[in-house]
């Protein structure tokens, strides 16, 4: 519906709120009507916003704290479909709000568009999707002590599956160990590599730890994912994995990319941005604090994750991360570290102006909340004579 | 070749390692190796240990030879008959200590009937498993495990019967039941460890059931009629000791009413108790700030000029006082020596403690809990032949901690004290919780326990049944009286300024760092500067240079030190804990240059 109410309440009422009633309001309604509707909606969001001098922030942070302590007693692992063993709870708060780069257990789960969605080939596709190495194709590696030479059998049914030739491994092979060794399929097996030592000095003990290097060396999959689990959620099948590589993922092109997901923030970050990032913070810590049956109005976390977000990289919530911006010596002084904060302050000379709440407590003088916010000012006689 | 390990010291290598150890422990049982020997043979390692060191722990088991045990009915008579003891059997190598190690190897049956070809050993009781204060706790195998630790911890502290000779010692912070009974339901743990001779609880009647709210939470109420008959009631000792300590050049402290040109002399009235030798009277009643050993000290530092100077001579005060809450009477009053050869004055108080609100008491099955309520006599619920519990129990305590034997020993104990006898209530041997019932119910009561109970207060039957019965409960020596405390004004610490910390030293409650975000948290600013205005003071601040001024009384202007009187100088309201940080600061030179504002500008 349009009108002109509309345009008059654009100050007052944000953009989506006002779009949000022209959806709802049916076609033929009234002005009056209408400008009731308005009302009554700018009243509602007035009496919602927070108060000048309401203490958000700590509001906030009590908010999570309180149930975190409940969190700290109950810890149970998850035990959930999937035989992975994902950090959840207090430690998973922990690492998120703490701003980890290395966090403890990666993980994504991977969509697919149609028809893998369906369930077609999910078996294949999680495979083709795991990182794997020659390890996992041997069927069975020994060394020829006499000849000096290694042979390999390769697991041909697993091959097959990933529609990797013997061939192909040859030529991988070849690319790693560029210099001083030659690979070449056994004569009565095509699915057997021998490898020989080019060099005629090199001595049995080199094979020996070369037999250990070639099982490590990279066939196929991605990157990072050790281990994937195929998984069916609702109507669709998706692929959990161990381990996180946003980025090669998003190449595959049967991926669903829309709604495919990490665990791992800052990948989040390198890949889709600060914003995103922001969003997983909320959804991570929403997810644990949902898991453990805890109820915490998500408006307490968007703040947290806003606060981690607003300087354009993800910070912790630590001394070295957003405790370290605040402006106040005083401040950073009375949470960790003292001795530094103070030291460098005085080499640097910077002048603390006393506009937050902790050095107010410390110098016993009104915090700048609440009542402390609204001053009389009195012209005295003497003032008023001048 | 298997490898041999002494005390985790290689020491040479066998051919069988299981025929090796099989060999070592027969020998052992034979009486040629220690018995605290123990060897372990590691199948997976093929490694054989041998263990002599101190530290492990080892607990005797029965060894079991061919699916049966070695003790036959043979032993047990000439062990009842005292004919032989637990060292004979021992050296006959039918008992024998394992240590952990060595359990690995053993196969340990519970009882004789589930004995099978590959058992090794046989627990000598099932009671076994239990330590000494677990199995003080009837019914035991009814109990979450958790609630038997808990029981047995919390037994610990219960006031009792301590020693005998109770009256002719002097020991720190000793409580005394007064009627101390031995509970109706026993374990074979309290014949063994003669508790006759130290109860530490009593045998009261208990109903489970809410009454008014004042046992929510764990409380319990408890009848004052009990109360004044002496249930839980118990004495409070504590020593109060001075010694006349020797010092150098000759001087010593002592023990006198002091003189009233001492430094620090009190008032006469803090001295009223003390006789002529400066030692209380026996029964005198005293309280803080009484006097009770009255001593002085030669002054603190002696230097050569002083002997000249008549004020240096003065003696020092240091008498022993009953500190800020504490009351008693004299008990008893002890002098004598102590390994120095200094005298040694020791004085026991006595104080008597009858059960009050906020008193801690338990059963014996982690069921604690503080009296939330001493109700009258006649406001306790009575059942039908007219009992009145003497304690009433909430039942919110029992589902979610599962003490079924709580309510078990309930039964037991009101069968026993109905039929004049004792209950059997070891941990894995008691008596069946049928049988109990069944001579309940032949008793002429209801075999579940309950009783119709009326109100005392409306005298109407309560609809629903109570569950009554007997049970041991104990008094623990957490009181109120050693604990309460609540501060308005008091002393302050000279560096900070702030109140004192802890109950001896009349301090103060602190208010947090997590309560302060509460106050924020209302924007309760005001009220937040408030509360932490314990330590503010008013400084002089130079405008010129930031630092503290100093304050000319007589003059009465403030003047700064660095910069002279012709500067600014403004009084500034802060907490003498930050002029303290600034301090510091400048200790470590660092200048706190603090720039000032006019809150109206």
């Amino acid at each position: 519906m349009e009108s002109k109410l509309f345009k008059e309440y654009e100050n007052q009422l944000p953009k989506r709120i006002i779009e949000d009633i022209k959806e709802a309001v049916p076609e033929k309604f009234s002005e009056s009507k209408l400008k009731k509707v308005l009302e009554l909606a700018r009243e509602e969001y007035v009496n919602s916003l927070a108060e000048p001098g309401e203490s958000v922030g700590l509001v906030a942070a009590e908010s999570i704290g309180e149930p975190s302590t409940q969190m700290t007693l109950n810890t149970f692992h998850f035990a959930g479909v999937s035989e992975m063993n994902v950090t959840t709870g207090l430690p998973r708060i922990i690492e998120v709000l703490d701003g980890r780069a290395e966090i403890s257990t990666k993980m994504m789960q991977i969509y697919f568009k149609k028809p893998y969605s369906e369930g077609k080939d999910i078996k294949k596709i999680a495979e083709s999707i795991k990182e794997t190495t020659l390890r996992e194709y041997i069927q069975e590696i020994s060394i020829d002590v006499a000849e000096a030479q290694m042979s390999m059998t390769l697991k041909a049914e697993k091959l097959a599956r990933v529609d990797i030739k013997p061939g192909q491994i040859i030529k991988v092979l070849e690319k790693s160990f560029p210099k001083g060794y030659q690979f070449r399929p056994s004569k009565d097996d095509d699915h057997t590599i021998m490898l020989k030592s080019t060099s005629k000095e090199d001595d049995l003990n080199n094979l020996y730890k070369l037999k250990e290097k070639v099982q490590d060396v990279y066939i196929n999959g991605i990157k990072g994912i050790t281990q994937v689990l195929p998984v069916k959620r609702g109507d669709e099948y998706i692929v959990v994995t161990a381990g996180s590589n946003l980025k090669d993922v998003a190449k595959l092109e049967f991926v669903n990319f829309d709604k495919t997901v990490t665990n791992d923030i800052f990948e989040i970050e390198r890949v889709l941005g600060i914003e995103a990032a922001r969003q997983a913070i909320i959804n991570e810590v929403l997810k644990v604090i949902d898991e453990q049956g805890l109820n915490v109005d998500p408006r307490h976390i968007m703040l947290v994750a806003d606060t981690m977000s607003g300087s354009g990289t993800v910070l912790g919530i630590n001394r070295y991360g957003i405790v370290k911006e605040k402006p106040s010596v005083l401040a950073r002084a009375s949470f960790e570290t003292p001795i530094k904060h103070v030291i460098n302050s005085a080499i640097s000379g910077e002048t603390d102006y006393l506009r937050s709440v902790i050095e107010n407590v410390m110098i016993n003088q009104v915090v700048p909340t609440g009542t402390g916010i609204p001053k009389l000012v009195v012209k005295t006689g003497k003032k008023a004579k001048n | 070749m298997v490898e041999v390990f002494m005390d985790n010291k290689f020491i040479g290598t066998v051919t069988d390692g299981k025929k090796f150890s099989e060999d070592i422990i027969a020998q052992r049982r034979e009486g040629k190796f220690p018995l605290e020997m123990n060897i372990l043979y590691q199948e997976d390692t093929d490694q054989v240990f041998v263990e002599t060191s101190r530290g492990r722990t080892i607990r005797p088991v029965i060894v079991v030879k061919d699916a049966k045990s070695t003790i036959t009915a043979k032993h047990l008579e000439q062990l009842q008959k005292n004919e032989i003891s637990w060292t004979d059997l021992i050296k006959q190598g039918i008992i024998e200590y394992l240590d952990p190690a060595e359990e690995e190897n053993a196969y340990i049956a519970f009882t004789e009937e589930d004995l099978t070809a590959e058992h090794t050993h046989l627990e000598i009781s099932p009671l076994d498993i239990l330590g000494l204060c677990t199995s003080l706790i009837p019914f035991g195998q009814f109990n979450q495990g958790v609630r038997l630790s808990q029981g047995s911890k919390n037994q610990k502290q219960a006031v009792g019967f301590y020693a005998t000779n109770f009256f002719n010692r002097i020991d720190m912070d000793v409580n005394l039941l007064h009627y101390p009974q031995v509970p109706i339901v026993k374990t074979i743990m309290h014949d063994i460890s003669n508790y006759e001779q130290h109860p530490s609880g009593q045998n009261v009647v208990i109903a489970v059931m809410p009454y008014d709210g004042y046992n929510m939470e764990d409380a319990v109420v408890i009848n004052r009629g009990s109360v004044d008959r002496g249930l839980g009631r118990s004495t409070y000792f504590r020593p109060v000791v001075s010694e006349e300590l020797r010092y150098p050049g000759g001087l010593m402290d002592e023990i006198v009413v002091p003189n009233k040109d001492v430094k620090g002399y009190r008032t006469e009235k803090d001295y009223r108790f003390l006789e002529e030798d400066g030692i209380v009277s026996a029964e005198s009643k005293v309280k803080e700030g009484d006097v009770i050993i009255g001593k002085t000290s030669p002054p603190r530092f002696l230097n050569s000029g002083d002997e000249y100077n008549l004020t240096s001579n003065i003696r020092r005060e240091s008498s022993m006082a009953l500190e800020h809450g504490e009351k008693g009477v004299v008990d008893l009053v002890l002098l004598s020596e102590n390994e120095e050869g200094n005298r040694l004055i020791q004085v026991r108080l006595r104080e008597q403690r009858i059960p009050e609100i906020g008193d801690k008491f338990i059963s014996r099955h982690g069921q604690k809990g503080v009296i939330g309520m001493v109700v009258p006599e006649q406001d306790i619920p009575f059942s039908e032949n007219g009992m009145r519990p003497d304690i009433i129990f909430n039942p919110h305590g029992l589902p979610k901690r599962m003490t079924v034997a709580h309510l078990i020993e309930m039964i037991g104990g009101k069968v026993g004290a109905l039929e004049g006898r004792y209950i059997d209530g070891t941990t894995f041997g008691s008596e069946k919780e049928s049988d109990l019932r069944a001579a309940l119910e032949s008793l002429g009561f209801k075999e579940d326990g309950t009783e119709v109970m009326y109100s005392a207060i409306t005298g109407r039957a309560y609809t629903a049944r109570i569950y009554i019965g007997n049970m041991y409960y104990q008094r623990l020596k957490h009181m109120v009286a050693n604990k309460v405390h609540s501060r308005a004004r008091g002393p302050i610490q000279l560096l900070t300024r702030q109140p004192t910390e802890g109950r001896a030293k009349e301090g103060g409650l602190r208010l947090g760092e997590m309560e302060k975000d509460t106050f924020v948290a209302h924007g309760a600013s005001l009220l937040l500067k408030e509360r932490f205005d314990s330590d503010k003071t008013v400084v002089p601040i130079c405008e010129k240079c930031g630092m503290i001024g100093v304050y000319d009384s007589r003059k009465n202007k403030s003047y700064c030190p660095i910069c002279g009187d012709n500067v600014e100088i403004n009084n500034v309201e802060l907490s003498y804990a930050f002029k303290l940080f600034m301090d510091e600061l400048k200790s470590f030179g660092i200048y706190p240059k603090m720039l000032l504002k006019s809150e109206y500008e």
